[in-house]
């Protein structure tokens, strides 16, 4: 049976969510093992240890991993790859950082974004911002793979059985350092696991405006809170919003757009939605052709009332 | 220093693709092609450097159809110094153009490399990362500010959470995000001087690499249509339903 590394996506103290679809992808590969690498995260590794289907953890726990910079991961994970024969990461901004440097280092080509394997060695994935799925399959003797995470179910965080076994890796390549970081603090759900999504667009006006408005229905649902890239230029919200073919892709129960047009930028971050609310006052938005429910008004009187209309969740 | 930009001829960012009926690609034939948009914000960002002292020549290069000599000509246009096009009919996957990126790498020796994040047109977020792999150079990935210190590049990254920056040793090769600058206009007569700047043409095998597709593509499809909504007529309505789904 094929053996498959994960990369596990963790802040040095839990594991993140998308590790789980990426391990659900992984799993119809073959055996799955888990890298867990990062600066005091044995951890981290522990809980891996219990998400259900893991075989082995790998360990590699060091200062140089600490921040995931890619010219120290890459080569842990090309060490290990001796003895895999596919590497598969979640397509979060660690992942996408890393796991082309990881393909070019073993000479084969990364298929990007899977949304399905459809075979051993083949998979589909979307293309043209989500306008078209194209069916790869691969021909290289190693398989370098990212996965969306919304396009698989979530493997069950406990009940596995792994073991967890230290690695060394060769530390620090001495070609770059960590500066610093600003994260952005945010007590509401996280964008990309969130079930429910407020998302506010241009028509918010500004900051002020965009917090009156989204962010007490948000709180009321209990919901993430997104936004248009067109939101983000105009410094209503931080970057880490954005919902898009350059943000953050996301698929919730329910994603309520208010005051987005539905550009196909947009779209492509969030067709996939289970169930799609549109607020906008021009009824030829495109965001109407893919809205299961619409309703054509303005925002300003409308989510006030709906917020103050629903009993919360 | 010199800074070499790759850019790509893909479909314009407003035009909405078409997939063939035979599933065999997307309808690109008589469809409006422009500058890869990530690539331009590259541009943009290697002609600041340079107008800021600290680079002295902007080399663009693309690897593709002879048409992407239009888009090397808009490069210049924009400021670039000269251009090379690495000509080939064939669909290149970023293992492949990151290989040929090395060897021009090799061969003009830049301080910084600049690429655009992601081509709007396959998607993969590849070639960067994989070119730094090839050189074994540090990279900074999805980038919102550049700041070239001495024989340091310090590169705001935008991530998951937030911003993160991160110091590169030079070379090093950095893959621009949206909000890393306004790309500018090229203006008419300097689209006039861009038609004299010096334009290269070499093939992948002038330059020794063999370009076979590592990936197959079976076949192409449009993604699943979503079922026709409903409009509610008011707040009331609205609120109904969303007790219906239980959210509310």
């Amino acid at each position: 049976m094929s053996k498959t590394l994960v990369w596990v996506e963790h802040d040095n103290a839990s594991v993140k969510d998308a590790t789980l679809a990426a391990v659900t992808a992984a799993s119809q590969l073959g055996e799955v093992h888990l890298l867990v690498a990062g600066a005091g995260c044995a951890g981290v590794a522990e809980a891996a240890a219990q998400i259900a289907g893991v075989g082995k953890v790998h360990l590699a726990d060091d200062a140089a991993y600490g921040n995931a910079l890619a010219e120290n991961v890459a080569p842990l994970v090309v060490a290990l790859m001796a003895d895999h024969d596919a590497f598969v990461a979640p397509a979060t901004s660690n992942g996408k950082n890393i796991a082309p440097r990881v393909a070019a280092l073993l000479d084969v080509m990364q298929v990007s974004d899977i949304l399905s394997v459809e075979g051993p060695k083949t998979f589909t994935r979307p293309t043209y911002a989500g306008n078209a799925i194209a069916t790869v399959e691969s021909s290289d003797a190693k398989l370098v793979v990212t996965v969306r995470g919304t396009a698989f179910a979530k493997a069950a965080a406990s009940g596995g059985a792994g073991v967890v076994e230290a690695v060394a890796g060769s530390g620090d390549a001495g070609l770059s350092s960590f500066v610093g970081a600003e994260v952005a603090k945010s007590e509401r759900p996280e964008l990309t696991s969130a079930k429910i999504i407020v998302s506010g667009g241009r028509a918010l006006k500004d900051a002020a405006t965009f917090e009156a408005t989204i962010m007490p229905l948000a709180d009321k649902l209990g919901a993430g809170v997104g936004a248009s890239r067109a939101a983000v230029d105009a410094g209503y919200v931080p970057n880490d919003y954005q919902v898009g073919q350059t943000g953050k892709i996301v698929a919730p129960e329910v994603y309520i757009a208010v005051g987005i047009s539905g550009a196909i930028q947009h779209l492509a971050g969030m067709k996939d939605s289970k169930t799609i609310i549109a607020i906008n006052k021009d009824e030829d938005a495109p965001i109407f052709q893919v809205a299961d429910i619409g309703l054509i008004a303005d925002l300003f009187s409308a989510v006030p009332e709906l917020t103050t209309k629903i009993s919360g969740a | 220093m010199k800074i070499l930009v790759p850019v790509k001829r893909v479909i314009d960012y407003n035009v909405k693709p078409r997939v063939k009926a035979d599933g065999t690609g997307v309808d690109l034939s008589n469809v409006k092609m422009s500058m890869n948009p990530f690539d331009e914000i590259a541009v943009e960002e290697a002609l600041r450097i340079k107008e800021a002292g600290a680079a002295e020549e902007v080399i663009v290069v693309s690897v593709g159809p002879a048409k992407a000599q239009e888009t090397l000509r808009t490069a210049l246009a924009m400021g670039a110094d000269r251009a090379v096009l690495v000509e080939t009919d064939a669909e290149v996957e970023p293992l492949a153009v990151a290989k040929i990126l090395k060897s021009l790498v090799e061969a003009e020796a830049p301080g910084l490399v600049i690429l655009g994040k992601q081509a709007i047109d396959d998607d993969s977020n590849q070639t960067g990362q994989m070119l730094a792999a090839l050189l074994g150079r540090p990279q900074g990935t999805f980038a919102s500010k550049v700041v070239v210190e001495g024989d340091k590049v310090v590169v705001t990254r935008e991530v998951d959470g937030g911003l993160e920056t991160v110091s590169l040793a030079m070379p090093a090769i950095v893959t621009t995000d949206l909000r890393l600058n306004e790309p500018r206009y090229a203006s008419l007569p300097n689209i006039m001087k861009a038609k004299k700047k010096p334009l290269d043409v070499k093939t992948p095998a002038d330059l020794g690499v063999d370009i076979a597709p590592r990936l197959k593509t079976l076949k192409v499809v449009e993604p699943a249509v979503r079922v026709a909504g409903i409009k509610v007529a008011d707040v009331d309505a609205l609120v109904a339903k969303l007790k219906d789904m239980g959210v509310a």
